[in-house]
């Protein structure tokens, strides 16, 4: 089994520029970067390549030989069923399977997405004779790592845990052992790996978990993990989430690009920096703290309103940062009406009015807006806002009356 | 009494020079926090509108008495001034400083557990003990004193109940910001243990959101070893559904994660659980008079 090697990763340290995103801080790494990483550390992975194209593709199964896998490049699990992995065995099959697979929208097995295909990797196929499942994640609840090995790969873990419990083996990394080859020789015979490949099958997950160390990892899943007809352990497949905190020093990650912000207000928001996420409604929503901001959707919802996006300000909002929430929010023609809900903490409300009395003098607030300021510097920035005096502007004590007058507007606004 | 933070706390703040520091450090000075002293490292001689500051946590402690630390500098610094506090034997270490790599986190807990410290945070609001002392960002005038112990993962959202509590003619003997990351050093259960035993404290009040089972796990604790009431608020029901690429995540937990599987999880092990912010404040002010 011929084993990879790529080139160094281009690019300048974007990681540094990456946006913050909130509550689900973490970078999805594609199943090639995921290799590319595993290939770094010593991983045995396929020999392949990645094209954006039906000529590059078809170019590379050429090289590569048939039969040779494609394989869509989506951050999302359930490609397969979804039609986005297909063996080629002659150039004919690789073009037509590159042509279906490239630009195809892909779903997530709870509906997430769509995730349209960018990239396809195709590697040579691989003679299978066995297939575990492989991963070490954080477990946040114990505050420990955890180690997690069953020979019952290719179907998803819960369904492994659900078939038979005893076939998946875990354990929990103590923090004052790490995971070196004993404990990785312990795991790997306790999960019932054939003899002859138990060696290698510690040897990999050794390298994985250092692997994991050094990325800043949260999750390293590799489902399936093959025993070839050569007895040869390899990675087939990479499932990586890289800590968004811990990028500023993974300049070798810098390539990795979020594909899940192509969306035009998602693409502009994190061009600014903010933390935004599109929603099916009509009701734009900016909040201070994901936290208020989550329960700011909630209770707009109970109203009867549906929101059209979470965007959190953050704490320490300055004016600057509001003006670019109001460009996007009413960069999004679905919004009919806008809540501002602020409960100020290390975010000053009278930066808050600033900031809303800056934006209206530069871009067009064509929809009513509803304000609720509360906390720190809150007279002043009401105070602001009342000499200010601007049309559409709706403020509210409450962060239920500002739910229900914005929900009422909105439906106005939609009826007119 | 009160839990974290009282009458006993001397404070030194690490980072107190910055800009942010500076605005919380005399701003926790001036509602009666003792700060005794901040830390930036080749800054020592310097002061802080009278604050000294020296150069080492370990110089604070010593010169100082200095027996709280609170952490307000940048991520990238921010665990190794963790680790400096717990070298300089501090006993509670209150870290509000946002985005610290999980990984330095996880060997800050251990280290802390080890050392017998208690750490609260990191990307957390700080905590206030109401009349007593306040160390991090919370704004103190929306919390009065009282019988009402708080803990919460969102900041902004602990405000807003407060503030509904305070409406309703209610205080606190403790708020307690733990931190929606993926390692804190307190979780619920840390926090519950301490308001179980807190003599000030006749209610607790436990704010959630999406993310994680520390909810789902404080619920089977309350079962088990919390006698006083406790009602609770859950964010994030109509969160978008996080993406999820492994499945390894729900294996370890057992949970979804979502805020209706937390929901569920509280209510069958008797907690009452809020619609909203103003509903969960509602829904002790009941509780409490049912009480009395």
């Amino acid at each position: 089994m011929a084993i990879c090697d790529f080139a160094p990763l281009p690019g300048p340290s974007a990681a540094e520029k990456r946006a913050e995103i909130g509550w689900f801080a973490a970078v999805d790494l594609l199943e090639y970067q995921g290799k590319q990483l595993f290939a770094r550390h010593g991983v045995p992975v396929p020999r392949g390549e990645v094209a954006d194209n039906v000529e590059a593709a078809v170019e590379a199964t050429d090289r590569i030989g048939y039969p040779c896998v494609i394989k869509a490049q989506v951050q999302i699990g359930g490609r397969g069923k979804a039609g986005g992995i297909k063996v080629a065995e002659n150039r004919e099959q690789a073009k037509e399977h590159a042509d279906a697979i490239l630009g195809m929208d892909i779903r997530g097995p709870r509906g997430e997405g769509p995730f349209t295909v960018h990239q396809v990797w195709i590697e040579g196929a691989s003679e299978i004779e066995a297939e575990y499942y492989a991963s070490i994640i954080l477990d946040r609840s114990a505050k420990k790592l955890m180690t997690m090995l069953s020979t019952m790969g290719g179907m998803n873990v819960e369904e492994i845990a659900e078939k038979d419990p005893d076939a998946l083996v875990k354990r929990h990394v103590e923090p004052k052992d790490g995971f070196g080859e004993a404990e990785a020789a312990a795991l790997a015979a306790d999960a019932g790996v054939a003899e002859d490949a138990r060696e290698k099958t510690a040897a990999m997950l050794v390298k994985l978990y250092e692997a994991f160390n050094d990325s800043d990892a949260t999750l390293i899943e590799v489902n399936p993990l093959v025993v070839t007809k050569d007895r040869d352990v390899i990675a087939l497949d990479s499932k990586v989430t890289i800590d968004n905190s811990a990028l500023f020093r993974h300049d070798e990650l810098a390539e990795l690009e979020d594909r899940t912000g192509e969306d035009p207000q998602e693409q502009m928001a994190k061009e600014k920096g903010l933390t935004y996420v599109k929603l099916d409604g009509d009701i734009g929503i900016l909040g201070n703290g994901a936290g208020l901001c989550m329960s700011t959707l909630d209770v707009v919802a109970q109203a009867g309103g549906k929101p059209a996006n979470f965007l959190d300000a953050g704490g320490g909002s300055k004016a600057e940062a509001i003006v670019d929430a109001l460009e996007v929010i009413t960069s999004d023609e679905r919004v009919v009406a806008i809540l501002f809900n602020i409960f100020g903490g290390i975010t000053r409300c009278d930066e808050i009015a600033k900031g809303i009395i800056e934006a209206s003098g530069q871009i067009e607030i064509g929809v009513p807006f509803v304000v609720r300021l509360d906390g720190t510097n809150s007279e002043e920035g009401l105070a602001l806002l009342a000499d200010a005096d601007l049309p559409n502007l709706h403020v509210e004590k409450t962060m239920l009356g500002g739910a229900e007058k914005v929900v009422e507007l909105a439906k106005a606004g939609a009826t007119a | 009494m009160s839990i974290i933070v009282g009458d006993d706390t001397t404070l030194v703040i690490s980072g107190l020079t910055g800009r942010e520091g500076t605005f919380h450090g005399l701003r926790n000075r001036d509602y009666g926090t003792d700060v005794v002293a901040g830390v930036t490292p080749k800054k020592g001689g310097q002061d802080v509108d009278g604050i000294p500051v020296f150069d080492t946590i370990k110089e604070a402690v010593d010169e100082r008495g200095a027996n709280t630390s609170m952490i307000f500098v940048p991520a990238r610094f921010a665990a190794a001034a963790i680790h400096e506090a717990i070298d300089a034997g501090i006993g509670t270490v209150i870290a509000i400083t946002e985005h610290i790599p999980v990984h330095d986190m996880l060997d800050v807990y251990w280290k802390a557990r080890e050392a017998g410290v208690r750490l609260v945070g990191p990307n957390c609001p700080g905590v206030l003990s109401p009349e007593k002392a306040n160390v991090g960002i919370i704004p103190a005038q929306f919390f009065d004193q009282g019988s009402i112990g708080v803990v919460s993962k969102s900041g902004t959202l602990t405000y807003q109940i407060g503030n509904e509590l305070k409406q309703a003619g209610l205080g606190n003997s403790t708020i307690v910001g733990i931190g929606g990351d993926p390692i804190v050093g307190s979780d619920f259960i840390d926090v519950l243990t301490l308001f179980e035993e807190d003599d000030e404290t006749e209610l607790i009040v436990m704010v959630g959101e999406i993310g994680g089972d520390a909810e789902e796990r404080a619920a089977e604790f309350i079962a088990e070893s919390v006698g006083k009431p406790v009602v609770a608020y859950i964010a994030g029901f109509t969160a978008p559904p996080g993406k999820q690429m492994g499945h390894a995540g729900a294996i370890i937990s057992g949970s979804s994660g979502t805020a209706e599987a937390k929901k569920e999880a509280l209510e069958a092990k008797g907690v009452r659980v809020g619609k909203s912010p103003t509903e969960t404040a509602q829904l002790a002010v009941e509780t409490i008079g049912a009480k009395a």
